[in-house]
Parts: C-alpha cells; structure tokens; sequence
C-alpha cells in the first residue's frame, strides 16, 4: 500500500510540475483576489473577524481550482483504467490524491498567507505565524479529504466544472467556519490569542469524519 | 480461459452486448469483428473487469464476474485505443510508474523499452513522440507485467509493418498468450485466428473456428 502511494504521488507531483495546470493558478487567484479586496474594501488593513473571512474565503475558492483539476489527466488520458487494472488497493488512489491536494494547498498558502500579511492584514503576522500554521493544516486536511472524495465524483461527469463546485462548497462551509473562528483571534489588532481549541477540534473532528467517509465511500466511486 | 455464457450488458437502456456465449482455452486467440457500436470495445472492457456485467456467466482466467475480479487484475493486459499513458511524462516514467503499480522490477522496463525499440527516446516526454512511438510505448505497458491474457482493440492501428513486426514476439502469435483481438481488418484478423466473433449490434451474428469462417460472413457484418 505505502509503495502503491508513493508511486502515485509521485507520478502526480511530476504530472503537476510537468504541466502547473494547478498551483500557479491556485496562488494567482489568491494573490488577485486579495488585491481587489484591497481595493473593493477601501482599507489599507483589515483584522480580526474581517481578515479570517477574507483569508479562508479566498484560500476556499483558489482550492476549488486544485479540486478541479485533481483527476482530469486521470480521466482524459486513461490513468484510471490503468490503475483499476492494476493489483493495487484502490484506497491508495485516494490517499495519493489526498496527499497531492494537501501539498498543494501547503504551496498555495506559502504564496497566499505572506501576500495577506502584506496587502491587508492589519498586525503583524510574525507572532500568530505558528498558531495559524495548525489551523492552516487542520483546514488543509479537511479541504484535501472532501476535495478528492468530489473530485472523483465529479470528473465522472460531463458538467464536472460546475459539479465540482457545487458539491464541494457546502461540505466545506464547515470547514471555513472552523478555521475562521480559530484564527480570527490570531488577527486581533490588541492583544492577539491563540486560536481557539474548541474551533480546532471541531476541525479535527470534521477531518476524522470526512477521511473516513471518504475512505468507506472511494472504491465504489471507482467502480463500474 | 474464458467461458462467456448467457453475457449481457447495458448502457442505460441500451444493450450493448446481448447474449454472448462463448469458450475460449487456453493459448489460443479469439478475434472479434464488427462494425462500429457494434459492441467489441465493450466485450473488451467486460473482460478486464473494468465492466460489470449485467446477466450471464462471465469466467476469465478460471475466475468468476464480477466477484473474482479482484483475482483477475494484473493477469490481463489491456490495449485500448487510448495508450492509458501520461503524454507529459516520457515513456521510461510511464513504464516505471505502471512497474511499481503491478509490482514489476525496475529491469523489465528496459527490457520492453528494448523490445520495442524505444530505448534513445526513452527519456523524451510521450506528447511529442510520433503516434507509431506511443502505440509502441503503449504495447510495453500492456506486456510490462507478463499477462496471461491480452485483450487488444486494434492493436496494429498506427503501426507500420516494420514496428508491427517489432511488437509481434509481444502481442503476437508467437507470444503463446490467449488474445482477444477486436480487428476491423478481415484478412489480418482472420490471420491471428483461432476462433471468430461476429458481433450486430451487440448480438452474436457469427460464432466459429477459424477454419469453418466464409471470408464473405465477415464482410457482410458491416453491411
């Protein structure tokens, strides 16, 4: 199983690094987006509850571009007729994907976070930087879980660009809410805290939930 | 080998193989014919597992579908009209990636990679390599693993007759495995042949030994 992972991953971070069909165009999104907010808000900063928000909006909709593109070359170039003819365990499809969609959120928010500090966000985000980090994995992994688990239902389909969305987006509002409540006190102007463990186990307790539907659910997503 | 009795399979409403049956033993080659839609690709997909059937009794490799079709997969070599290659990885990454997937030595690739002559362009990404090339690449994939069993959908269409004599030791007579060839070719088909399959609109029009076939029942399949 780590072996069938490994390759798949693998194979999917050169596929990316290949074509940067998704993470140049996640981080862009972002970055834009957090430009016309700038403007659109008409302030130089932004804290606290406001900057949470915009923060895990944005990052919500740039993920949306990776979830997207997660199994199209699968789908347009046989990867998954390869794969299904294979003698693998099919959960480690899942995982693989998971883990991609995981390192490139993590590449996203290297770019997003650092452009937030910098074009909006109101106190310095030196300090909060390790608070925010957990929060930013916590919601990672929700984001990867769902992500693929639609991704594979969607790229089935002819409307997938419009089905992705559609599905996704109400299952990670949860999510959104959770990482939003748990940073929005690392972005306080007086005083900043840390994030609030009650909003932290709520995401952890989403991303258990989640992993595991999607591990019970995957194979027959595969499946004829 | 494979024991087809009674196979029917559906696309929504639409019966895309209707009442199939047929024996086919071991090592030896089943060529199907037919005009477009008529259902071989489907007859095709059934058989490596990546369909279910929807009635009748499908045995491949002594085991049942779709139950046992966890027992069938990387015994079967499948070669579609899609290589099912990544065109932005070069042929060497390819063959690598599907060696770790079947549990192959690394060894093996270039092994195929020689057989079929693709060694110097190896490390070149597939999108730019010549439609011959990739079926080439294609045919090192589906022979990667050693399949007992080879199930191939035009195998020779962008083959030259010098690359198709290169595949032959692979995909041929000579390679000893049991085939199942969907062939709109019936000279070159009839050639591979032990035993033909004429299918009309998913239904069996012609069932038998090569040596019993009138070249004229062929022909009349895609009128």
């Amino acid at each position: 199983m780590v072996a069938t992972v490994g390759a798949l991953l693998r194979k999917e971070l050169l596929v990316e690094l290949r074509t940067l069909e998704s993470v140049p165009g996640m981080s862009l999104f972002a970055v834009t987006t957090f430009v016309v907010f700038h403007f659109a808000l008409n302030q130089n900063s932004v804290s606290g509850d406001e900057a949470a928000g915009i923060l895990w909006v944005t990052l919500l909709f740039a993920a949306m571009l990776g979830v997207n593109r997660l199994f199209v070359a699968d789908q347009d170039q046989g990867g998954f007729d390869a794969f299904l003819l294979a003698p693998v365990d099919r959960s480690a499809m899942l995982l693989a994907k998971a883990l991609a969609l995981f390192a490139y959120l993590a590449v996203l928010e290297l770019v997003a976070v650092p452009a937030f500090g910098l074009l909006l966000l109101a106190p310095p985000l030196g300090q909060t930087l390790p608070d925010l980090l957990l929060v930013l994995v916590l919601a990672d992994v929700g984001i990867a879980a769902i992500g693929t688990l639609v991704a594979a239902l969607a790229v089935q389909t002819r409307a997938r660009d419009l089905l992705g969305p559609l599905l996704a987006l109400p299952l990670l509002v949860p999510v959104v809410i959770g990482a939003a409540r748990a940073s929005s006190p690392l972005f306080v102007l007086a005083h900043p805290t840390g994030p609030q463990v009650r909003w932290l186990g709520t995401l952890a307790l989403y991303d258990l939930v989640f992993g595991l539907i999607s591990y019970a659910v995957f194979d027959f997503l595969l499946e004829d | 080998m494979i024991e087809l009795e009674g196979l029917v399979r559906r696309y929504g409403e639409r019966e895309a193989l209707s009442d199939v049956s047929l024996s086919l033993a071991a090592g030896q080659t089943l060529v199907v014919f037919g005009g477009n839609g008529a259902g071989k690709t489907t007859l095709l997909r059934v058989l490596a597992t990546l369909l279910r059937p929807h009635a009748g009794e499908v045995t491949v490799l002594d085991r049942r579908l779709p139950q046992d079709a966890w027992a069938v997969r990387g015994h079967v070599g499948l070669l579609g009209h899609e290589p099912l290659l990544y065109r932005e990885l070069t042929a060497r990454e390819n063959l690598r990636f599907h060696a770790r997937l079947h549990g192959v030595q690394e060894d093996r690739v270039e092994e195929v990679l020689a057989a079929v002559r693709l060694s110097d362009r190896a490390d070149e990404p597939l999108k730019t390599l010549s439609r011959g090339m990739v079926q080439r690449a294609a045919v090192a994939r589906a022979t990667l693993h050693d399949p007992e069993l080879l199930l191939l959908d035009e195998p020779w269409a962008n083959l030259d007759p010098a690359a198709r004599e290169l595949v032959e030791p692979l995909i041929g007579a000579s390679s000893g495995r049991t085939r199942v060839i969907s062939s709109h070719d019936p000279s070159g088909g009839l050639s591979e042949a032990d035993l033909v399959l004429g299918l009309r609109d998913g239904r069996p029009a012609l069932l038998e030994k090569v040596a019993d076939v009138d070249p004229g029942e062929i022909t009349e399949l895609y009128r």
